[in-house]
């Protein structure tokens, strides 16, 4: 009944970077982070998912812009009940920031044709920046709800969400089409449907098909759910000026690793004639007291 | 024109704490720059708010103030500020990195075609050489900020598109004001030039906002905790302690995942910045994250039965043991010994 589209990224796993992680230089090894579905982005997924559950015939679509692997998360979608997935790769969008990456989103967005609603996490783990959202709604022309917790009610055209604030929530309602950004407190995403594993395990994009043996070609002209669509920016009509590092206002001027001032520490059993010359210092000194 | 521009938010009729710190700030970069700084307020009920930021240094204040524009919706404030920014050009715009601003930068600077950047942790002028193209550039905003889930930081810098637009999340940057007897220049903006019905699309149904029962921020001690302490019941260790010695308590982020804290005692680089004058951490590793939201503190003491954990690195006293034990032995201490 609604048209959805979600919008995914594929990150490196930022949220646990141990040892292993930062290469003897100090500097990070992305490579050895496993690549995840952004975390954010499942909430909406579950959004859009539950939405589903209320109007059976709504369609997801989820769309991700990312490398050829990025395909992987856009099968993972459907395992938990997205309809279709919409691969935008190519090399010219290397090197993006938020401005062009949205650029490109609202592009492809454009020629999956009309939609009601729009849902994408609030934010990645890797950029953290919470802009593609609103920018992509920006440049769709709708306006948006961020940090979105829940979707209280939908009916019709009409749409209430509680969002979440620094110190509280608020529940605002808006028309479709819009776009809603949810947070990391909405509902968890729901797991792997089994039945949906078994049917899309197999969906692959062009371009994966490509990079298998001739062997494994596998023709799915009879099961076309098993077609991952795959966009360039040429097929969605973009303006290369716009795209990459050429088309992105902000420029990495540098990166450093993050090192703290170390002092010369003094360290203290727990017997108490230590505590007690502790606080007495801290007295003494107008620390504390 | 291309001066340097602060929106400035505002709850319950007043203008937020992260504002006053960014026009701190802002007037810090304006003197370097030698030019003026703006401050943008959009709200209801603004009569005399000039005199809320004049103090900080505001050479012009533009007020847009109509009972639609509170609470904050999306489309009107944008609409406004991207119009005014149109005609006056800033060269850089500041807001916090708050529900608020962080709703409304991305759109300000889809529609000028700017770079923003977020959650900056620093805000610096400097030189910049494009190593492809070969210009230079001076006097750019370097907007400095953590990246790659807080592991890394990098600086950013919008060589060619304006205005040059960062968000900073409140605690980063200090307030102080500047110039008690300042008047800023006040400019209304006309409201109904610039907004129809449409922009009003989205309606705020119900609100409810509690101001805040933990200030943090200004406390001179802060005793934090981490999953090490272990259980919310542990933590009420540190919640006598602090009692006792007139302190706050803080969190570390594993502790509040883990349900032991409040979010709203979060320290480090997604929750507060700190800067006490001692720190007391209770079983935290010191993740760069953490660090981050405290490393400012003039003393840390770090209790910890890991001799390993990397906050031990930075702390004038590490205390190796089971702060079950510690902690009880300090407020007997103090008890006894102050009156």
């Amino acid at each position: 009944m609604y048209k959805i589209v979600v919008l995914a990224k594929q990150v490196p796993d930022t949220r646990n970077v141990g040892k292993d992680a930062m290469k003897a230089d100090g500097t990070v090894n992305r490579g050895a982070l496993p690549a995840i579905f952004n975390p954010e982005d499942l909430n909406a997924l579950e959004l859009a998912l539950r939405i589903k559950d209320d109007y059976p015939g709504t369609v997801i679509t989820l769309l991700t812009m990312g490398p050829i692997r990025a395909a992987e998360i856009l099968r993972e979608g459907m395992y938990r009940g997205a309809d279709a997935g919409v691969l935008l790769t190519d090399k010219a969008f290397a090197g993006s920031d938020t401005l062009a990456t949205s650029y490109a989103l609202s592009k492809a967005i454009r020629k999956i044709g009309d939609f009601d609603l729009i849902l994408a996490g609030r934010q990645a783990i890797d950029g953290d920046t919470a802009q593609v959202g609103p920018q992509v709604a920006d440049k769709l022309g709708i306006t948006q709800i961020t940090y979105a917790e829940e979707i209280v009610s939908l009916t019709g055209k009409t749409i209430r969400v509680k969002r979440r604030l620094e110190r509280g929530f608020e529940i605002v309602e808006g028309q479709l089409p819009l776009l809603i950004t949810a947070n990391g407190t909405a509902p968890e995403c729901r797991p792997r449907n089994a039945k949906r594993l078994m049917k899309y395990k197999m969906a692959t994009t062009l371009s994966e098909r490509h990079n298998v043996s001739d062997d494994y070609l596998v023709n799915n002209n009879d099961k076309p759910y098993l077609n991952i669509t795959e966009w360039c920016a040429k097929d969605v009509d973009s303006d290369l000026a716009q795209l990459g590092l050429g088309g992105s206002p902000t420029k990495v001027r540098q990166v450093e690793n993050i090192v703290f001032q170390a002092k010369e520490s003094k360290v203290l059993t727990p017997v108490d004639d230590d505590i007690d010359w502790l606080m007495q210092e801290l007295i003494t000194n107008h620390t504390i007291g | 024109m291309n001066n340097v521009c602060v929106y400035c938010e505002i709850e319950e009729g007043r203008i937020q704490e992260v504002s006053f710190e960014l026009l701190t700030k802002g007037r810090s970069l304006a003197n370097q720059l030698n030019v003026q700084l703006e401050a943008l307020v959009i709200g209801n009920n603004l009569a005399g708010v000039e005199k809320e930021v004049s103090q900080y240094g505001v050479d012009i204040v533009y007020v847009a103030d109509d009972p639609r524009l509170y609470p904050y919706t999306t489309l009107p404030h944008t609409v406004i500020a991207v119009e005014l920014f149109r005609e006056t050009q800033p060269q850089i715009v500041l807001m916090g990195a708050t529900s608020i601003g962080r709703d409304l930068g991305p759109r300000i600077s889809s529609s000028l075609g700017s770079g923003l950047t977020a959650d900056c942790t620093d805000l610096q002028i400097g030189n910049y050489e494009d190593k492809k193209s070969g210009r230079k550039y001076e006097s750019l905003l370097y907007q400095i900020r953590p990246a790659f889930g807080g592991n890394i930081v990098a600086t950013i810098v919008n060589p060619d598109n304006r205005p040059q637009m960062a968000t900073v999340r409140e605690g980063v940057m200090k307030k102080e004001v500047i110039a008690a007897t300042n008047e800023a220049e006040v400019l209304k903006i006309d409201v109904a030039k610039y907004l129809d019905d449409a922009a009003f699309a989205v309606k705020i149904i119900e609100r409810r906002i509690e101001s805040s029962k933990i200030n943090l921020k200004d406390s001179s001690i802060v005793i934090a905790g981490g999953y090490g302490v272990g259980s919310k019941e542990n933590f009420n260790l540190l919640h006598e302690l602090a009692h006792t010695i007139g302190a706050e308590v803080g969190a570390s982020r594993a502790a509040v995942d883990a349900g032991f804290a409040e979010k709203e005692r979060q320290i480090g680089q997604t929750g507060i910045t700190v800067r006490p004058k001692l720190y007391i951490a209770c079983g935290i590793s010191g993740q760069i994250q953490h660090i981050a939201g405290m490393q400012e503190s003039a003393m840390v003491i770090s209790i910890n039965n890991d001799p390993n954990a990397p906050i031990n690195k930075m702390a004038d006293y590490v205390i190796h043991g089971n702060l079950e034990n510690i902690i009880p032995k300090m407020i007997q201490y103090y008890k006894k010994n102050i009156k």
